[in-house]
């Protein structure tokens, strides 16, 4: 390895401040993959991998991808929520690779809730 | 890919001790087994400081503490949290007492009440990684320090932040380098004090091995300050795993350019290496050390000469402990301002302390001064075990003293714990309860530093060895009147004609003891009596009418001292009974009197 230069060292830190901001819980977005045997059996497996693909290619380094158990809607996996930071989360149903990559443009990273998929807003708590 | 998911497993050595190796191995194998290896990632960490609950993993981003893990429970574990995403319950951690089991770290008392800035990297960085430490904007201070900042202004930063000397002295750091930068000559040195002798005290150890570059920016930023260019880490060789963490981000940092000869094309050059100490205690006093690394016996010269004047091979050094260096870059990143907002009037932000002894959460705590012993001992460390009474707190190790139970509500903070007679120290907390002699306690570190003398100045060398006599004759039962005012002479005496911090304070835990504890002293010279039941020859042995002569006891006697016929009461005879309590163990009904 050689030397590095003050502006190489830069270079390193952004590079890991993602990994850096994970593991301190700092994010703007959180995507949940629920992940019950419900879900895996629907297929979560698969829009998990699409989550982490495009999380990847959207090159941003605030959104955290969770997963989480059966949400209670059996018959609607597979399913994930989606929570900006200060808003209320937002449960998708049914969803597909296209459904996915559709929420994460509109919701993800425009802030528009995508009615069209949406199952519930707010936690099941609230209804 | 990227991660989405992070398990931090503590890698300290607490944990290792437990199996902590095992755990990340056993954790690797089977996420790679579930197909999850390209999405979570496991990391060892350096001490999280929760030691009496691990093996110890933290799950990140989602905060989840597990701890006591169990190599059997992982693939259980694995599946449904990993896979399936549901959090398993029962290796979560439940306070004591309580039944509900607590999921995240920062909703845990022994977590949320402390303030993080020596170890503020803990539990998230690898810490044979610099790209972590940089990651968590490390080398920063460093770099603002070198382009931003002249010798003068880090001076006058780390004086205005009020930080004092974190290895037990308390002198003020920005004065202490200030007059080590005014020597004059081309050539001085910086060391790093990482002795750390005292009984149960272990917070330096885990800062080096949780995160090392912490230490090595703090040195460099030091240096720059002061006009050195080489450094010497004075370990101890019983810490193996920190002599290996931070000789790995030694080679890492010189790699990189941030270690050598100039060090980010500015000019600036500074070698660091590692002085491994043979593990004595006297060798952490600063003379003493010095002389142990120029390859002499390790023995205290008289000051003056301070090092900054004349240390290392003569030459102008400066000698800090890990905890200050630690701190530094925090105050450089952040500024004086922000660090002298936490704390007290004089004792400005935070202090390290290793929490052992009669209480439920043993581990590493990082609090702010001006918090309570109260709130050290019952917030965060979760109170005395068993139901058992808190008698007092030993602090600053075997220099220290016994601060009593009345006294809880003293703030941490270097006057107050002073005017209680003990002493800030290293951060080393002992807790005592009921159950525990304060004669045995003084006698155990007096034992301690009657032994780690290093012999040069006869009050040190003899008259701890006499106390110590009078005190094993107390415990004994063989203490005599006149015996208290013996140990008082003798510890002003002690104090008075020792050349070094050892023999001056050796006295501390038996004058403590002796201003609070008086009582028990007399209860062991005139009525032969330990009030805490500790001391086995003071101890009488005796059977009351409970007794249903059942012969369980006489049966487990070593010397056989109890006789008497079955189904009729016992009795034990006191010239033969070697108090070993054996029968007081044995016993199921409460028939066994000790006094
Ligand atoms: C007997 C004795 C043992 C000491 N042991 C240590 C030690 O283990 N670690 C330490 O940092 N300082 C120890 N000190 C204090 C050092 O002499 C010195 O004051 C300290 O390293 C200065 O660093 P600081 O100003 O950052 O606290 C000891 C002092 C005495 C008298
Ligand atoms: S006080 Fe004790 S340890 Fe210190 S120099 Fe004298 S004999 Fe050695």
């Amino acid at each position: 390895m050689a030397k590095l230069s003050i502006k190489d060292l830069e270079e390193i830190r952004n590079k890991v401040k993602k990994t850096a901001m994970l593991r301190e819980g700092i994010s703007n977005a959180k995507i949940t993959v629920h992940m019950g045997t419900c879900g895996i059996a629907a297929g979560a497996r698969t829009i998990m991998n699409t989550v982490i693909k495009i999380v990847e290619e959207s090159k941003r380094d605030d959104i955290i991808v969770t997963t989480s158990g059966c949400a209670g809607f059996c018959s609607k996996e597979p399913m994930a929520t989606i929570e900006l930071k200060g808003e209320a989360p937002v449960k998708y149903s049914d969803l597909t690779e296209d459904k996915i990559r559709r929420i994460f443009d509109e919701h993800v990273l425009k802030g528009k809730i995508v009615k069209d998929y949406a199952l519930v807003i707010g936690s099941e708590r609230e209804l | 890919m990227e991660y989405r998911t992070h398990l931090m497993v503590c890698t300290g050595t607490a944990c290792v001790s437990c199996g902590a190796f095992d755990v990340k191995k056993t954790l690797e194998a089977e996420i790679k087994k579930q197909g999850l290896d390209k999405e979570v990632l496991v990391v060892g960490t350096g001490c999280q400081g929760f030691c009496a609950q691990g093996p110890i993993v933290v799950v990140q981003p989602d905060d989840i503490f597990y701890q006591l893990m169990q190599i059997e429970d992982i693939p259980f574990l694995v599946e449904e949290h990993f896979l399936k995403g549901r959090p398993v319950k029962k290796m979560m951690y439940t306070p004591p007492g309580e039944k509900t089991e607590i999921p995240t770290m920062s909703e845990i008392g022994f977590f949320n009440k402390q303030r993080l800035i020596a170890l503020r990297n803990k539990g998230l960085i690898d810490a044979e990684k610099i790209d972590d430490y940089i990651g968590r904007d490390g080398y920063k201070a460093f770099i603002k320090a070198l382009t931003e900042m002249t010798p003068d202004e880090i001076v006058q930063e780390i004086k205005d932040s009020g930080l004092r000397g974190r290895g037990g002295g308390g002198f003020p750091t920005g004065l202490k380098w200030e007059i080590c930068k005014k020597q004059k000559g081309e050539k001085k040195y910086i060391i790093c004090n990482a002795d750390e002798g005292d009984p149960g005290a272990y917070m330096d150890r885990s800062i080096i091995e949780s995160d090392p570059h912490a230490v090595i920016e703090g040195m460099l930023i030091g240096a720059m300050a002061i006009g050195a260019n080489e450094g010497v880490v004075y370990l101890r060789t019983e810490y193996p795993l920190a002599i290996t963490r931070l000789e790995t981000a030694i080679e890492q940092a010189k790699e990189y350019g941030l270690l050598g000869e100039d060090i980010m094309e500015q000019g600036f050059e500074f070698n660091l290496r590692i002085k491994q100490g043979a593990g004595a205690f006297v060798c952490g006093e600063e003379t003493a050390l010095i002389a142990s690394i120029e390859g002499k016996r390790g023995m205290p010269n008289k000051r003056p000469p301070f090092p900054a004047e004349s240390g290392l091979w003569g030459l102008p050094t400066n000698i800090n402990n890990v905890e200050t260096w630690a701190n530094i870059p925090w105050i450089i990143s952040n500024g004086s301002e922000r660090y002298a907002e936490i704390g007290t009037e004089k004792s400005k932000g935070t202090k390290v302390f290793s929490l052992v002894g009669k209480i439920n959460n043993t581990g590493l705590v990082e609090v702010p001064m001006g918090i309570t012993l109260k709130e050290i001992i019952f917030d965060i460390g979760g109170g005395v075990p068993d139901g058992k009474k808190f008698k007092a707190v030993q602090m600053g190790g075997p220099s220290g003293g016994c601060i009593p139970a009345e006294l809880e509500d003293t703030i941490i903070d270097y006057d107050s714990v002073n005017a209680t007679g003990a002493i800030m120290g290293s951060g080393g907390m002992v807790v005592m309860d009921e159950t525990t002699c304060m004669v045995d306690v003084a006698k155990y570190f007096l034992n301690f530093t009657q032994e780690e003398s290093c012999g040069k100045c006869t009050f040190c060398r003899v008259g701890t060895k006499r106390m110590l006599e009078i005190l094993q004759r107390i415990c004994d039962g063989n203490g005599e009147e006149g015996d208290i005012e013996k140990l008082e002479e003798l510890a002003a005496q002690i104090k008075d004609s020792s050349l070094c911090g050892l023999g001056q304070t050796a006295p501390n835990p038996v004058l403590t003891t002796l201003k609070y504890f008086r009582h028990e002293y007399e209860a062991h010279i005139y009525d032969k009596k330990c009030p805490a039941k500790a001391c086995k020859p003071l101890l009488t042995f005796g059977i009351n009418d409970q007794c249903i002569g059942c012969t369980a006891c006489a049966r487990v006697c070593p010397p056989k001292a109890i006789s008497g016929e079955r189904k009729e009461k016992h009795v034990i005879d006191q010239d033969k009974c070697i108090k070993c309590g054996a029968c007081l163990d044995t016993c199921k009904f409460k028939a066994i009197d000790v006094n």
